[in-house]
């Protein structure tokens, strides 16, 4: 079996969850990916201190697409507080794959998105052993 | 007729190359990402060792007899390099790559030149190093910024450039000699005709050209001709720029330091001539060395052939591309109105997804938007995957991509 290109990834870049616009909606962002041209845009519904509802919608590789995909399955439901200190080692762990340095901001860039609606800080996330 | 590997007459210069033997993990070595930058020929790589093992020393300043030779080492490399693409060394500037270059037209002659009655004309299949110097140029100046279009099979149009030109307002025509992404080779000799009739100059940005077809700046006429060396065979850290002699008088320094200067004094300063006024500090000694040693290598291996057996790598790519299903091949169709590059999209799979699976079978592919992002929204696609040439590539190599994006459709099928 393929290390990187695993059929959850396929799966989930074939077919991804909560993908298109959300309307209305409280809080988005979109980011690029200076590398590649990949973009992801991130709209953002709360409710109670709590993201009540999510989507993404862009385009970009399997990496990408499958890392914010299976990042929003968790990403509904959880406080946007808690949500604002998600890291990369968060979102890596998630994708349970080795990721090469020069894929990693493919992977990130969802999260990239999600700070930003949230935050208003569109800085690369780092992990704890950046 | 079609085109087979065995019926094909093969240029095999493999052996010329160190890096080629190698073996990335376990598989041969197939590098198909030459219009992004070379491999360099064991010559070059003996050169440049040779400079810095025996003779190394600083130019235009010593007068000990290794600082002599390796001055005369280095003139003579300028010499060799013009020469090589039909120009006169003392309109042969080097600067750091083909981007510097341009970038010394941007600011010292259009900043002088331009004004807001003004318009330079770029066209939609620039890389980013022949845009950007000129929208920072046009905004310092409040001069135009204006756009050729290309057509469905990535050409432009000379009727349109006829067009823009008759308004009177153009001063500069910018555009590449061969297309990094689609591979059009650009008609430059007619472009520059028609633009100098209507009194416009022109710069040709001609990195993709040099390495792959016989070019002679002379013949061109183009008041600027950018190129670089790492994409020619030669090492990383030198770019030329060929221009006119008598538009190089007249344009004010850009870089001011070291070795551009005449004489200094407390009030003012006064220039070196040509071509020593537009290379201000030390210069890329070993590097002008190694692309010295390049250029000989492809003289001697004849531009005319290099350029026939990169036709027929093409040539043999497009039509072993066209017969897989779910490709889409941008650009020009036939491999006689291009250089030797194909960029491609595949169905369903991220060119960045089709690279890293290529790689993994030693395939080494561009995917990106090769820094050309107007035409990729004018292609309508987020970045594409190029596949090019160099002389040291044979038919085995397009086998292997064949067989490498053959194998990525199916873990994407």
């Amino acid at each position: 079996m393929d290390d990187l290109y695993r059929d959850f990834i396929l799966e989930h870049y074939k077919r991804p969850r909560n993908f298109g616009e959300l309307e209305p909606h409280d809080l988005e962002a979109h980011e690029y990916n200076p590398l590649c041209g990949d973009e992801i845009g991130v709209q953002i519904k709360v409710a109670d201190g709590k993201i009540a509802d999510l989507r993404f919608n862009g385009h970009g590789c399997a990496i990408s697409q499958a890392a914010a995909s299976i990042a929003t399955e968790e990403l509904i439901g959880m406080d946007v507080e808690e949500a604002a200190k998600l890291d990369a080692d968060w979102m890596l762990a998630l994708l349970g794959i080795d990721i090469s340095a020069t894929r990693r901001k493919c992977a990130l860039l969802l999260l990239k998105a999600l700070r930003h609606a949230i935050t208003g800080d569109g800085s690369w996330p780092v992990g704890a052993t950046d | 007729m079609t085109t087979t590997a065995s019926t094909m007459t093969e240029l095999d210069v493999r052996a010329d190359f160190p890096i080629l033997s190698r073996k990335i993990g376990g598989k041969r070595l197939v590098y198909l990402d030459s219009s992004n930058t070379s491999q360099k020929p064991e010559r070059v790589i003996a050169a440049i060792d040779d400079y810095y093992r025996n003779r190394n020393a600083n130019i235009h300043r010593g007068v000990y007899p290794l600082a002599v030779e390796a001055d005369a080492l280095f003139e003579a490399a300028r010499e060799r390099i013009a020469a090589f693409t039909g120009g006169e060394a003392r309109a042969t500037i080097f600067t750091a790559n083909a981007t510097a270059a341009i970038n010394l037209v941007a600011y010292s002659w259009a900043r002088a030149s331009l004004t807001p009655q003004d318009a330079v004309l770029v066209t939609e299949m620039e890389h980013h190093a022949n845009i950007v110097p000129w929208q920072l140029a046009t905004a310092a100046t409040g001069a135009q910024l204006r756009w050729l279009d290309i057509d469905e099979q990535g050409l432009l149009s000379l009727d349109q450039l006829d067009a823009e030109l008759a308004t009177g307002d153009v001063k500069l025509v910018a555009v590449a000699h061969v297309s990094n992404v689609l591979g059009t080779i650009n008609p430059v000799k007619e472009i520059v005709r028609r633009a100098h009739d209507a009194g416009a100059r022109v710069l040709i940005d001609g990195a993709q050209a040099v390495p792959q077809m016989p070019v002679d700046v002379g013949t061109i006429g183009a008041d600027f001709y950018a190129w670089t060396g790492h994409k020619a065979l030669g090492p990383t850290g030198i770019g030329v720029l060929q221009a006119d002699a008598a538009v190089l008088e007249q344009m004010p320094p850009f870089l001011a330091g070291g070795d551009m200067i005449e004489r200094v004094t407390r009030e003012r300063s006064t220039w070196n001539e040509l071509p020593w006024k537009f290379e201000a500090g030390t210069s890329m000694i070993a590097e002008a060395v190694g692309l010295g040693a390049a250029v000989d290598y492809l003289a001697a291996l004849g531009m005319t052939r290099a350029r026939e057996h990169e036709r027929m790598l093409t040539a043999y790519a497009l039509e072993q591309l066209s017969a897989l299903d779910g490709i889409q091949i941008h650009g020009p169709l036939t491999a006689d109105a291009r250089g030797g590059l194909v960029s491609f999209s595949v169905d369903g799979i991220h060119p960045h997804d089709l690279a890293e699976l290529l790689g993994r079978e030693g395939v080494c592919v561009r995917a990106s938007h090769h820094c050309a992002q107007p035409l990729m929204a004018k292609l309508g696609v987020p970045a594409t995957t190029r596949a090019s040439f160099a002389a040291y590539n044979v038919s085995e190599d397009v086998d292997a991509l064949i067989a490498a994006v053959r194998s990525a459709q199916r873990i994407f099928a």
